[in-house]
């Protein structure tokens, strides 16, 4: 199996968190992986974006070629399209609903969903309002990742130890809440589709 | 053997680590910064005794660590690309002073400019100072290449560059370890005038390495980062050099390639390897990641004659990045394109963060010097560069380290008043203090704005080396302690803040002011800890 998945978002909304889990997801099924992200000047507000690369067979290039991404997992909607050139003609475009407004000349949101809408597989979904309505506003992009995880090619099973994993040293508590987060946005993804 | 999911940065500093190094210099840098940080953070610092503090600039790490290696112990050195501009000095000299213990320099190249004022390619520097230079391809090879490159040292008794770029820099693969070496003890060099650049001394020693030459050019071509991969249709080789041959190898999809494929790792060139490749195939594609360098090599003036293609004769762009998608395109393979970025989508360019002092810090400087017209603002490298961009406008140049302070005193020496720069408190000690000196010796009418966040922050908050000193550096320097002003940029200072500027902007001699608060990433970050401990 190979998965190339590129996760878009603003520098600052903590994109590398959904990249640690699927990337610690992959070390636990066994499989080889590529991680590319951006550090540096891009962090402060900008676009920024992480390759992952996902495969049973070695990785040689850090970069994802056009037209192959098997997922964009996108944490605000104006950069989910950023990405398209990138994705494969069956690929998943998966984003959250709230906009980052940072710039002066943001587009119009109804605009910009309805470009989404035009993608043949798509999930919209409102991440932000659902991580609240179970209690943690901050963990969203958990949310985001249970959604796309049926994309990922692993298992949900080890997504949910990754992410124990990864939050542990925070406390049984914060684990909890980022499980929560996993499980509603999985739930949203399989009642809509 | 452990096995580690690792940055190319972190593989390096692991790597340099296991290989029995003593100490690592640096200086922050976008894309080279996460190798000291993994020291630092890693226990293995402390535990082994490795130094690993940051230092005030690139030159001044790449002399202590020349220091720690004449003391015969294995060193490193790490900076971005045109870090080494800075280190220049001694980066040359060293190649003719030789080494003692082991001498990594590690330079991250930062092509198409993700974070940085140019894109050059350090293996120039390489070839210019004629030292061996490393190029992974991947992190596993960063990490192995550490303990290759500190051997290739102490056997010719030469600085030995890795050259790495962003990608590998900032992406994260499974690297293998290997077993540890324990650290050298101190061995002064035996020659005790080896380090004696004296021109005397220094002929001898530039002709040694002048005769070296051969056998590093020997060692390329049994480098095991060299291989030389045939195939049955010659009507083109490719020569792939780090990162370019990834892409290459993306491009057949996981088919084996029928031309043949020369990999280089290592440098100076492996003539023999490079005359059979260029000597069997009818064309020769080159495709590196950065300047043409390799290509120019071998087109030659006028030419030999065989058609030499790449990023000169315009195969592949002349400039930027590769790409798995810009390789398969020149090698005339098939590659998939998705849909287009729809026109709804507008760029985002990295801004201030919210609560930021640099923000008050411009709407104070901007208020004081309206009546002034525009054009009158020299800046520096560092987050407050972004003050170039709207709705700020603010600045006029970003050069290099230190630049704004010579460059607005070279504008005052014109005529022009008043002239302004605005510096980080980490680049004024990086390369500023000496402009500063220059500017009162010489009584220059200029206006220093130091953005003193008391930290270096573009590149994630690192240590800054006088947290604290700044206006004690200025006095020391002979700034007029009445001209230099302390500022605290918040909104509700600004008609004081604009007093305080204004007042400095009239005056004519030098004047300091610096706009002291906290970067708020920092702030944040040690509340959150505050709070978890």
């Amino acid at each position: 199996m190979q998965t190339d998945i590129i996760i878009a978002g603003v520098g600052g909304q903590g994109i590398l968190s959904i990249a640690a889990c699927i990337g610690m997801a992959a070390l636990k099924s066994n499989l080889h992986l590529k991680q590319s992200e951006v550090h540096g000047m891009s962090q402060r507000g900008g676009a920024v974006q992480s390759n992952m690369r996902i495969s049973d067979k070695e990785i040689i290039s850090d970069l994802i070629p056009g037209g192959t991404a098997k997922l964009i997992l996108a944490v605000e909607p104006m950069e989910a399209l950023r990405y398209l050139p990138w994705l494969s003609d069956g690929g998943w475009l998966v984003t959250n609903t709230t906009p980052l407004k940072n710039i002066k000349d943001y587009p119009d949101t109804e605009e910009i969903i309805s470009e989404i809408k035009s993608i043949k597989n798509h999930v919209i979904i409102d991440a932000d309002s659902i991580a609240r309505e179970q209690g943690s506003p901050r963990s969203s992009n958990m949310v985001m990742l249970g959604a796309a995880s049926p994309f990922t090619g692993i298992e949900y099973g080890i997504i949910e130890e990754a992410v124990r994993d990864i939050f542990k040293r925070k406390g049984e508590d914060v684990v909890a809440i980022n499980l929560k987060a996993l499980k509603a946005g999985r739930d949203y993804l399989n009642n809509k589709h | 053997m452990d096995k580690l999911m690792l940055l190319g940065d972190e593989a390096i500093a692991l790597a340099g680590m296991d290989a029995g190094m003593s100490g690592i210099y640096a200086y922050p840098g976008t894309p080279s910064t996460e190798i000291m940080e993994y020291v630092q953070h890693s226990g293995r610092s402390s535990e082994d005794n490795i130094f690993c503090q940051w230092s005030a600039n690139e030159k001044t790490a790449f002399e202590a660590a020349l220091g720690m290696s004449y003391s015969g112990k294995r060193s490193m050195a790490c900076m971005k690309h045109v870090g080494l501009n800075v280190a220049a000095d001694p980066f040359m000299n060293a190649a003719i002073t030789g080494v003692n213990g082991g001498f990594l320099l590690v330079v991250a190249d930062d092509p198409s400019m993700h974070s940085s004022q140019n894109e050059q390619d350090s293996r120039y520097y390489g070839k210019f100072a004629m030292i061996p230079v490393l190029e992974p391809v991947n992190q596993q090879e960063a990490y192995d290449m550490v303990f290759y490159g500190f051997d290739l040292s102490e056997k010719y008794k030469l600085p030995v560059m890795i050259r790495i770029t962003t990608r590998l820099a900032h992406s994260r693969s499974a690297v293998r370890t290997a077993s540890r070496l324990s650290q050298k003890e101190v061995n002064l060099p035996s020659d005790p005038v080896q380090y004696v650049l004296l021109p005397g001394i220094a002929r001898k020693r530039y002709r040694g390495l002048l005769n070296s030459q051969t056998l590093l050019e020997g060692e390329s071509g049994n480098s095991p980062w060299n291989s030389l991969v045939n195939g049955n249709d010659k009507s083109v080789g490719y020569i792939a050099c780090g990162l370019a041959h990834n892409y290459l190898i993306e491009a057949y999809r996981g088919k084996q390639h029928a031309n043949p494929v020369l990999k280089i790792g290592q440098y100076p060139l492996p003539a023999e390897l490079v005359e059979k490749i260029t000597g069997d195939c009818e064309k020769v594609l080159v495709l590196e990641e950065g300047y043409p360098i390799v290509e120019e090599m071998l087109r030659g003036f006028p030419g030999t004659g065989k058609k030499i293609m790449g990023r000169l004769d315009g195969t592949l762009p002349r400039d930027g990045e590769l790409n798995p998608d810009i390789v398969a395109e020149a090698l005339g393979m098939p590659f998939e394109k998705g849909p287009e970025i729809p026109s709804v989508v507008k760029n985002r360019p990295p801004s201030f963060c919210a609560g930021c002092g640099h923000i008050d810090m411009f709407n104070a400087l901007l208020e004081s010097i309206r009546n002034y017209g525009p054009g009158r603002v020299f800046s520096d490298i560092g987050c407050y560069t972004l003050g170039a961009l709207p709705p700020f406008n603010a600045i006029n140049s970003c050069v290099d380290m230190g630049a704004s302070v010579t460059m607005a005193k070279g504008a005052a020496d014109a005529g022009l008043h008043p002239s302004v720069c605005v510096i980080g408190d980490s680049t004024f000690t990086h390369s500023g203090i000496t402009g500063l000196l220059d500017a009162v010796n010489d009584g220059s009418s200029i206006t220093v704005l130091i953005g003193d966040n008391s930290t270096t922050g573009m590149t994630g908050g690192q240590k800054s080396s006088a947290t604290g000193r700044i206006e004690d550096i200025c006095a020391g320097v002979g700034v007029d302690p009445g001209h230099i002003k302390v500022i605290n940029p918040l909104r509700k200072h600004h008609e004081e803040n604009t007093r305080i500027i204004s007042r400095e902007l009239e005056y004519r001699g030098v004047s300091v002011v610096i706009a002291r608060r906290e970067c708020i990433q920092v702030t944040m970050r040690r509340k959150k800890e505050e709070k978890t401990s």
